[in-house]
């Protein structure tokens, strides 16, 4: 039986007064790999900013484990995100440990020492132990995901996003990234919402996937990559499935 | 912060940081001790030399121009009081506060504005963390405590200026300083620090606001680096202005 975690019901999505997306209605269920899909531009990074409670919905309902983000469960929320950005967002004047170790200094009930194991036993999940006292300067972008991850982890939260992961990556970078991702929904029972347009990935790692059209401001198509690949009958999808790319207001 | 505009802003950040410096009061230990000492080391330390420069080429200037003036009359050596009085009152703040918003106030700018483009603001509010008690407190704290260190600097540095000046027309040091000591009041002292002090918490504000509102664009950064400079200086003349009024109404 379904049991979703992140319910949109006719959410309008944008910023301010600028509508991208009309009347998005979706849910995703506890422990899925969910991908938000489509060309540059259509939105898929306005909705999940939707999610994770920067951005407050122009109009609909969002709600995370049954709770919309109001001033109220703002913090309850956010202890059960973790959000890894595109470019890992790490704070350049702390190492890598200090940087998974911040959450867990402002949040968790640990004593310094189970602070410290926590964080290093994170950083081992991500297979970068070795880069626990470097700067975030001085790693690759990969590495810094990695860690971006290990830190959006650090709390235990129920759903963690991650804003394309695969951009500026090598391919095989980029495929040791969704072995993680695999691993570590495999291991924690974690949610995972992914915002990508990297077929690869798309059909290795996601359970299923909602698509947006940044020309018809909606979503089109919501299934399993694979299903949407043979069994869509709208063209854009069709496209985007068999050519891998699509271009902006196409 | 979205929809604030950028005059209500920086009265937006300072409620934050007032609700936050309350509740830091029970919970000191999150004050981000490490972040404040080098945000106070950029500030004072790295910027003691040109204060001090600039505020010895002042009070050099000043006995320059006003000696010419006053020996007409045979009382150049009021110099001195001319130039405690200006310094210690007026000058000694305003001049650090323009010097501190073109160091500090764009440096704070252009650091928050960078991590804003990085997405370290956005990675610090889905933690839970308000990016105010982060980012704007240590720098504003650093910025008030350095305004009124370089504040006496730059004082004392433009009275030694003026001395220089006067002991080349003939008028020993001696002389000067009692002068100076003569038409100087403590009061008038603490009151320029404290000038000084409320100088430091504007050009932290401003420029930590100009930081928070940087646009990812090309030439985001250094747009609101130039707005913080800018805003500091006019934040800091029009305190300046209200306070000189207030003044005159009260017979300070």
């Amino acid at each position: 039986m379904a049991d979703p975690i992140i319910e949109l019901k006719g959410v309008d999505a944008g910023y301010g007064r600028e509508v991208i997306l009309k009347d998005v209605t979706f849910s995703i269920d506890r422990g899925e790999i969910f991908i938000l899909l489509g060309g540059s531009g259509c939105g898929k990074s306005t909705i999940m900013k939707h999610m994770i409670g920067l951005n407050p919905v122009l109009a609909g309902e969002l709600t995370i484990d049954g709770q919309p983000w109001t001033a109220k469960t703002r913090d309850s929320l956010f202890r059960k995100i973790g959000v890894m950005y595109q470019s890992g967002a790490l704070f350049g004047s702390m190492t890598c440990l200090e940087n998974v170790l911040l959450p867990l200094q402002e949040f968790s009930s640990l004593g310094r020492k189970a602070r410290l194991e926590k964080a290093r036993s994170l950083l081992s999940d991500v297979e970068l132990l070795d880069a626990a006292d470097k700067m975030p300067s001085e790693i690759s972008g990969g590495m810094r995901k990695r860690v971006a991850i290990a830190r959006a982890m650090a709390l235990d939260p129920e759903v963690v996003f991650l804003d394309e992961p695969s951009a500026g990556l090598d391919p095989i970078t980029s495929s040791s990234l969704d072995d993680l991702i695999l691993r570590l929904r495999r291991e924690k029972g974690m949610t995972f919402v992914v915002v990508t347009h990297e077929l690869p990935s798309i059909y290795k790692i996601a359970d299923r996937c909602a698509m947006f059209d940044k020309a018809r401001r909606s979503m089109i198509a919501i299934g399993r990559p694979s299903d949407l690949r043979d069994g869509s009958d709208d063209p854009f999808v069709r496209k985007f499935f068999n050519r891998g790319e699509v271009s902006d207001g196409e | 912060m979205s929809g604030r505009s950028s005059m209500l802003e920086p009265l937006a950040v300072f409620g934050e940081v007032v609700v936050e410096s309350f509740a830091m009061a029970f919970k000191p230990w999150r004050f981000r001790f490490g972040d404040f000492l080098l945000a106070f080391q950029r500030a004072a330390f790295d910027g003691l030399p040109i204060s001090i420069g600039i505020g010895f080429l002042l009070g050099l200037i000043l006995a320059f121009q006003s000696a010419a003036a006053l020996r007409t009359f045979g009382v150049e050596s009021y110099v001195a009081a001319l130039l405690a009085i200006g310094l210690f009152r007026e000058l000694g703040p305003i001049i650090t506060a323009i010097l501190l918003a073109g160091r500090s106030g764009s440096a704070f700018a252009a650091e928050i504005g960078t991590m804003k483009v990085d997405e370290e603001l956005d990675a610090l509010t889905t933690m839970g963390l308000p990016p105010v008690r982060f980012l704007v407190m240590p720098r504003m704290a650093a910025a008030i405590l350095a305004m009124p260190i370089l504040t006496i600097f730059v004082e004392l540095a433009g009275l030694v200026g003026g001395a220089i000046v006067l002991r080349m027309m003939n008028i020993p040091f001696a002389v000067f300083w009692n002068n100076a000591a003569e038409n100087t009041t403590v009061f008038m002292i603490l009151f320029g620090l404290a000038k000084s002090a409320f100088f430091g918490l504007l050009i932290g504000l401003v420029g930590c606001c100009a930081g928070m509102r940087t646009k990812s664009t090309a030439d985001g950064v250094g747009v609101s680096a130039t707005a913080a400079v800018v805003g500091g200086i006019v934040a800091i003349a029009v305190a300046d202005g209200i306070i000189a009024v207030i003044c005159y109404f009260w017979g300070i």
